[in-house]
């Protein structure tokens, strides 16, 4: 198995490495067959593992490849930790990661960059790889901090748009603010356990647990909770967690499949997966779950509620991805991280088969993103029509797809928590369900549903789209559907995340959960609340945009605070630009105008250059070159020497 | 490979002899020729260092490679070689980047293009002799040398305000190094001996230690540079041609950092402990302070000097962090101070491919529009794609992405300090935030965008020489990113005895 193991990220990396060098010898037919063959095998082979870790029971596989280097006894080393949890996101990240590759073809069709796409979106696969692969937290900061990188590549991709580039930007800094705290977390953890290896680090963790840190003098804080907060600031900024979210919507300048690939199935889970994989860190620290409680909820609902005004097809979809892993976010604090993973895995299917719909929609329209002109798109592409409406039922759980049986267990294990914040994070979370199928299918119909407000020569030109995009819909649409049915009570329940994740009796909340089964769950569905806030929010948006769409105007004009409100995204952006990016820059400018060139250069370095000038000037004036002055100097000096020994 | 030849010796005198028979050369006006010879030269003298490598062994405290002679009878001053895992990888670096630069100036240097060879050729048997030397005064001599190659360099190829830069750069150092003799000469009046490793051993009281720290401080800090005795550095790169910054750069800062190893920390121990918080804030206000001062430049060449000094605050904490780290209660096994040694010095090195190639890539910029000015530019994308791609991936490197060599030393330093303090691990991992500002938003502005002018439309992309070039530091910076072990191996065995020794107090 080592070899098939160490091959699965290889072969992405070969892909994008002979796309990104030799993308022009090999043409585009070359490119995106190289890339595609490398991420399949990358996919057949996760299958391999996930068979063999899964059915038949193989052992879980903990070895390092080879040793980055040795310092001071601490080891930095590049290995592989394969377990439940990691065959799970391997199979999701390739699986996705294909259906994308396949995609694009279509897509990136007439894109001048179409090689250097293939070969970014390659490393993209391999670097998440490397992430969820790992087994020390070196390799996870290499990962962590690879997928930042294509990422910024990839919003970028269209490097003559000026949104986009300033959007990459604002991407890579956001995230390297959560890196920031990550990095903390890591020298924490190398500093109280003296190792980089995850397996080590957790057997070390109730003596951790144990000790305390003085942070500021005077004050003791539990060191597993600075710990834990550390590392969550890191997957603050990669799951886009409140306030480290801003970068999400604006990297939907991107191309769509990098949407569907990086910032909704992949790369944005990385945070939520890796909190899942040191839950046995996270088990110690009832304040750093609160923390992570409280954030998710809130990210929750309030992501949730910008989603509602928003017009651009992809940014709907982009809220709703925060408000999604808000909802995993708020699984792991109530230490329901299954459940986390679980939503983690089916929201990667259905968000996926969402953003490949919008972008079909995108590719119908003629790169018209606007969804109020849109409208009545169901005739002209029923593919992307049916699939679109199993992602939306998914999205917004309605019973019996996927999405409802990670979201149900998320709701009810927050019901069951007692940590504090789970009172408040329960109210987010129900609330949530009827703001995301109020958004969902206000976008649905919109977009597929009324009137054609399209111009009529796009009319003229609406057509399905190709076979390389309705087939990874239809790809993606079955897991959408099926993948709850097949793996809820095993996942949840049953033993699956026995080897990999870690809940301590007291947090058990998903064992309090008394039905297990599928049909348990649709059951029990109907005897709560979630299900009719959903089809409550499904049913007031086809009331609002499509029975009587004035009302959508007159709530427009009556709630106008509220609505400037969510439509200036809560003003986060601007005050993050005026205090951080105008505020950093005033502070660059006073300390090089005052410090560098007005104290340091201007006073003391050309100041004594300037001093000596000056001195010199003065001094020149006793060298008159004149005879009798230096004769009688001469004198004055001989008398003085003369008065001086006489007096001695 | 040639283990048993004088390689030191070699490495030293091959490029000054090399770069005097260029200069002869020179006469005959045949440009081609003198490139030629001066690029012969510069690569025997990289393939002797490489023995140095390989001829090393990691496990040997003493100094290898050793040459002694007496050199100046009546004051025992020896013609001394010798080099540990301190010393040998900056020569290497060395000999590297020399080849490199004379490769950047091939058809860009027109004007006396002999001398500008042999500038370089005669600083690169200098720089060697600095790194090699294990007298005192043999030091002292190659110390002060090297400055005059490099005012040349500056003062003759320079840009219009070189003589400001020429000037200020020559007494900003020299003001530092006289302080340095000065140690020396009282240290060889108290033992008779200018040999450094005695020097090492000698018995000195807390005044005497004192005095001698600050005196070598301040021609370290000066050179590495330390804020705030740093505004010669921008001034100097700014004027510099592009060699010359490369040189700067990617070598003679580094003379501080390894002043600071050699003579400060295990002659002056007592010292270095208890002004450590001196440095720890004066490095620590490098990476904060610069940071924000880097963010703000306009001018490329500026803005790279600037991000030099803050990425050499992290040499100088990883240096004197270790008092603190031995001392911290909380760090329970007091392990940490040979990574936060370690750290910086494989971010010399580092910093050394990464800020000569910025330098070079620059160059190559400013050999096609005659500006560094970042407005001039906008969509260089578009007319250089290779090179862009080039920028971006450096861009990344001096930003610490991991996998480049950027990272290693950063990490090292961050996590080494933790152990110290939390604060000065989280002033210092703001580097992640504000190096990455700086350099991207310089890559953004200069690389993406529209074309905004007629210059940048009519920029033709790199040639196979730059191509070679950039390729050769970016392969340098992979290798170091994705497999540090060679490199920090052969640290370990004169790290630890460096720390050993530093851990004794003389009093």
């Amino acid at each position: 198995m080592e070899n098939i193991y160490l091959a699965i990220p290889l072969a992405s990396l070969f892909g994008a490495i002979i796309a990104g060098f030799f993308g022009r010898q090999i043409g585009r037919i070359g490119a995106h067959t190289v890339t595609i063959a490398g991420v399949g095998v990358s996919f057949i082979l996760s299958l391999v593992a996930l068979n063999h870790i899964v059915f038949d029971g193989g052992a879980v596989y903990n070895e390092s490849v080879y040793t980055w280097m040795v310092s001071d006894g601490l080891k930095f080393e590049v290995g592989f930790l394969i377990d439940h949890l990691t065959v799970m996101m391997m199979a999701v990240v390739t699986g996705v990661s294909l259906m994308v590759h396949v995609y694009t073809i279509g897509y990136m069709h007439d894109d001048p960059g179409y090689q250097r796409f293939f070969s970014y979106i390659s490393l993209f696969t391999f670097s998440m790889l490397m992430l969820v692969m790992s087994n020390n937290f070196m390799q996870l900061f290499f990962g962590w901090e690879a997928v930042g990188l294509v990422s910024y590549l990839l919003i970028g991709f269209w490097y003559k748009k000026e949104t986009a580039i300033y959007a990459n930007l604002k991407a890579f800094l956001v995230n390297r603010v959560g890196d920031f705290g990550f990095i903390l977390g890591i020298a924490a953890v190398v500093m109280y356990a003296g190792s980089l290896d995850y397996i080590e680090v957790f057997q070390k963790a109730e003596q951790i647990a144990g000790l305390s840190i003085v942070i500021i003098p005077g004050t003791e804080w539990s060191l597993m909770t600075v710990i834990c907060i550390l590392l969550f600031i890191g997957a603050m900024g990669k799951s886009a967690q409140v306030p480290l979210h801003v970068w999400l919507p604006d990297s939907m300048e991107g191309p769509t499949p990098i949407s569907a690939l990086i910032h909704a199935a992949t790369m944005v889970t990385a945070g939520i997966f890796m909190v899942a994989r040191m839950s046995p860190l996270y088990e110690w620290s009832e304040t750093a779950l609160s923390f992570v409680l409280v954030i998710g909820a809130i990210t929750a609902f309030f992501m949730g509620l910008i989603g509602i005004v928003q017009n651009d097809i992809k940014r709907v979809v982009a809220y709703s991805t925060l408000s999604q892993l808000g909802y995993m976010t708020v699984a792991l604090g109530v230490s329901a991280y299954s459940a986390a993973v679980f939503h983690l895995m089916t929201h990667a299917f259905f968000k996926a088969l969402l953003f490949l719909a919008a972008g079909s929609v995108i590719i119908a329209m003629h790169h018209e993103q606007d969804i109020r002109k849109m409208g009545g798109l169901k005739k002209y592409m029923p593919i992307t029509y049916w699939t679109s409406l199993i992602g939306s039922l998914a999205l917004i759980g309605f019973p019996g797809f996927s999405g409802f049986f990670s979201k149900d267990a998320i709701i009810e294990a927050v019901h069951y928590s007692q940590i504090p914040g789970s009172g408040f994070a329960y109210l987010m979370v129900v609330l949530g369900v009827f703001v995301t199928a109020f958004y969902s299918f206000r976008m649905f119909f919109l977009v597929f549903h009324g009137k054609e407000r399209m111009d009529e020569h796009t009319k003229e030109h609406l057509h399905e789209t190709p076979w390389v995009v309705t087939v990874p819909l239809i790809a993606l649409a079955i897991p959408s559907v099926v993948i709850g049915w097949l793996t809820v009570e095993y996942m949840l329940f049953g033993t699956y995340f026995a080897d990999s994740i870690v809940v301590k009796n007291i947090h058990n909340v998903l064992g309090q959960i008394s039905f297990t089964t599928e049909f348990g769950f649709i059951e029990h569905a109907f005897h709560g609340l979630a299900v009719y806030l959903a089809l409550a929010g499904l049913i007031a948006a086809w009331y609002i945009y499509l029975v009587n769409p004035k009302i959508a105007d007159l709530l427009q004009q009556k709630l106008a605070v509220v609505y400037r409100l969510l439509d200036k995204k809560y003003w986060v952006d601007e005050v993050y630009f005026a205090v951080f990016g105008n505020g950093s820059r005033k502070l660059g400018n006073s300390f090089w105008r005052i410090g560098d060139v007005g104290v340091i250069d201007g006073f003391i370095v050309n100041g004594s250059a300037k001093l000596v000038g000056w001195l010199s000037g003065v001094m020149r004036h006793i060298q008159t070159g004149i005879l009798y002055h230096y004769a009688f100097a001469m004198i004055l000096g001989l008398m003085g020497l003369l008065l001086f020994v006489y007096v001695k | 490979m040639f283990a048993d030849w004088p390689l030191l010796s070699l490495v030293v005198w091959i490029p000054i002899i090399g770069g005097i028979a260029v200069l002869l050369s020179g006469d005959k006006g045949d440009a081609e020729g003198v490139r030629r010879l001066a690029l012969v030269f510069s690569l025997v003298t990289f393939v002797l260092s490489l023995g140095l490598y390989t001829g090393f062994d990691v496990n040997q405290v003493e100094m290898q490679f050793v040459e002694r002679f007496e050199w100046i009878e009546s004051f025992k001053i020896y013609y001394h070689f010798g080099v540990d895992g301190i010393s040998m990888p900056l020569i290497i670096l060395t000999t590297f980047t020399t080849v490199l630069v004379i490769l950047a100036g091939w058809e860009v240097i027109k004007d006396r293009p002999a001398q500008y060879m042999a500038a370089f050729l005669i600083m690169e048997g200098l720089m060697n002799g600095v790194f090699a030397a294990l007298d005192a005064m043999f030091f002292y001599v190659f110390w002060e040398a090297m400055l005059i190659p490099m005012f040349i360099i500056i003062g003759v190829w320079g840009g219009p305000r070189r003589v400001y830069a020429t000037i200020k750069f020559f007494i900003y150092t020299f003001f530092g190094s006289v302080f340095m003799l000065v140690a020396m000469i009282y240290m060889f009046y108290q033992m008779d001996s200018f040999a450094i490793l005695d020097m090492h051993n000698m018995k000195l009281d807390m005044t005497e230690q004192t005095l001698i720290f600050i005196a070598f401080l301040m021609a370290f800090a000066v050179k590495v540079p330390m804020w705030p005795v740093h505004t010669w550095l921008p001034d100097a790169h700014v004027e510099a041609p592009t060699g010359g910054s490369v040189i700067l750069a990617a070598i003679m800062l580094k003379i501080g950092g390894y002043g600071f190893l050699r003579f400060s920390l295990p002659i002056t121990p007592d010292a270095s402990s208890s002004l450590d918080w001196l440095i720890i804030l004066m490095s620590l206000v490098a990476v904060v302070y610069i940071g924000f001062v880097a963010l703000v430049q306009t001018d490329m060449k500026k803005l790279v000097a600037y991000s030099s000094i803050a990425h050499m605050g992290f040499v100088t904490l990883g240096l004197f962090v270790i008092f603190r780290i031995w001392d911290n209660p909380a760090n329970a096994d007091s392990t940490g101070a040979v990574m936060a040694v370690e750290g910086a010095m494989i971010q010399m090195i580092s910093h050394g491919f990464i800020s000569g190639a910025l330098f070079l890539m620059i160059g190559v910029l400013y050999d096609r529009m005659h500006s560094r000015e970042i407005k001039d530019y906008g969509g260089v994308v578009n007319t250089m794609p290779v090179f862009a791609a080039f920028a971006v991936f450096f861009a990344m490197s001096n930003a610490g992405l991991p996998g480049t060599s950027g990272f290693v030393g950063e990490f090292m330093v961050i996590i080494a300090s933790f152990k110290a303090n939390f604060w000065f691990a989280f002033l210092a991992a703001t580097t992640l935030i504000l190096g990455a500002a700086y350099t991207l938003w310089m890559v953004k502005r200069v690389f993406y965008g529209e074309v905004t002018n007629n210059n940048v439309k009519a920029l033709e992309d790199i040639n196979s020489r730059e191509l070679f070039i950039m390729s050769t530091l970016a392969i340098a910076v992979l290798a170091l990113g994705l497999w540090p072990a060679p490199v920090v191996d052969v640290m370990h065995t004169s790290v630890n005895n460096l720390l050993q020794h530093v851990a004794v107090s003389k009093l």
